[in-house]
């Protein structure tokens, strides 16, 4: 049988003081061999900056390793933990320093929140060259992080033109 | 007494109560998504809420696990809001404690629970919080734990006061602790709020009445239990989290008792 889940409720405004820490958004250290940069920036509607996003990530090693070391709020500099937490500055703009996820197809899972946002979302950053013939076609471009010279680039439009495909697993009740 | 600043909103309270209605009644009998995310009367979903349907995905890879956390994450003390400075926080000192189960009845052994709230008064501590109500130097109102082997939580704290905010005119805020949670995989993330049962503001908070079906709202809401006070020191209030699903079968021999 299964429970009627608790329902989620928005972050509010007032998370900024709680849930950043230290080293949350350096799953690596920046410039460290291997290191790659996600970043990007969140847009509402009318195509501004979120400025007070939450974005989490949680990945694979580059062999395509599940991730079982804890460590991610104290980083030791040397573990990695395949999870991050980055907040958006006043530009709507987030940044992760991390290592290229493998796997057969891969990708970086992602979670946003935000004032406003009354539940989670979740989506997904693909690195380039995914095939994502799963999604509809027209959007599909949507979960791919483009490829710069220090990483990634994944920006996320919760609204409106370009809008993000966010996604729905099994059990989570439909819109 | 401060003066509401020129651009405080003009929307009425009796304005958003209608739309609440409004609402609920089109969603009623439904068994859509909770929260709606497209919830009008919280104004700052307008713009910020997707108008595409999400996409079915099955989870894959590392989304049928989660992030580990241990106890090199979280000092024990930082599950007691309470001793976080020099003096005692002012307000009504309280133990919350509670469950963490998946959506088969299995707790969540090991994991990480965060809460932020504001003090007795209503008051954040944050930067952009301009409620003019006094601030606690003895309150930050930010607590970690780890759910233990039966996925209990529990954290010593203060009761938080209701505070008002600019959705629309003289809105309150029911009082509540924000708790950031996660399963056994990433498909259970889940950030909410926890309220206090009986509160009379629930009926006009847009936050809270987005669940549109009372009977999942209701799931929000912690009960008073006398076996979790302390004598002669704090009440205690419980409050039990159901998260979605897992999706793995069964428990991998290394999450046992690990962490
Ligand atoms: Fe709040």
């Amino acid at each position: 049988m299964t429970h009627r889940a608790t329902p989620g409720q928005t972050v509010g405004p007032f998370f900024g003081y709680a849930l950043p820490y230290p080293g949350d958004n350096h799953l690596v250290p920046p410039g460290s061999p291997g290191a790659v940069r996600l970043h990007g920036a969140v847009r509402d509607g009318e195509g501004n900056p979120v400025p007070d996003a939450l974005i989490e990530i949680w990945q694979p090693g580059p062999d395509g390793a599940v991730v079982r070391s804890a460590g991610s709020l104290r980083r030791d500099g040397f573990t990695f933990t395949g999870w991050g937490r980055a907040s958006t500055d006043a530009a709507g703009h987030y940044s992760l320093s991390t290592l290229r996820p493998g796997g057969e197809v891969p990708f970086f899972a992602v979670t946003v929140f935000a004032r406003g946002l009354l539940d989670r979302l979740f989506t997904r950053a693909y690195l380039p060259g995914a095939d994502l013939g799963a999604f509809p076609a027209d959007r599909r471009d949507t979960l791919r992080a483009r490829e710069e010279s220090t990483g990634y680039r994944f920006d996320i439009r919760l609204q409106g033109e370009g809008e993000t495909v966010f996604l729905r697993f099994p059990g989570h009740r439909a819109d | 007494m401060p003066t509401p600043s020129s651009d405080a909103p003009t929307t009425t309270q009796r304005q958003i109560s209608d739309e609440i209605t409004a609402f609920g009644n089109a969603r009623r009998g439904t068994d859509l998504a909770q929260p709606a995310l497209d919830y009008t009367p919280y104004r700052s979903s307008i713009l910020r809420h997707p108008t595409q349907d999400p996409h079915p995905a099955d989870p894959e890879g590392a989304e049928l696990w989660a992030p580990c956390f241990g106890h090199q994450d979280v000092d024990p003390l930082e599950a007691d809001l309470t001793i976080q400075h020099s003096g005692e926080p002012i307000g009504e000192r309280m133990v919350v404690t509670g469950r963490v189960t998946d959506g088969d009845g299995r707790p969540v052994p090991h994991q990480l629970v965060e809460i932020w709230q504001a003090n007795a008064s209503g008051r954040y501590i944050h930067q952009r919080d301009q409620h003019p109500a006094p601030i606690d130097p003895n309150f930050t109102g930010v607590g970690r734990c780890l759910t233990d082997a039966e996925g209990t939580y529990r954290f010593t704290t203060i009761r938080p006061g209701p505070y008002p905010w600019r959705n629309h005119r003289n809105a309150w805020r029911p009082a509540h602790i924000h708790f950031s949670l996660f399963g056994t995989d990433f498909t259970q993330r889940r950030i909410t709020q926890m309220y206090f049962p009986g509160d009379p503001l629930f009926a006009y908070d847009p936050i809270y009445q987005s669940i549109t079906d009372p009977a999942d709202g209701a799931l929000l809401v912690a009960h008073y239990d006398h076996d979790v006070t302390t004598p002669g020191w704090s009440t205690g209030y419980r409050w039990d989290i159901v998260l979605t699903g897992t999706h793995r079968t069964r428990f991998e021999p290394d999450e046992e008792g690990e962490a």
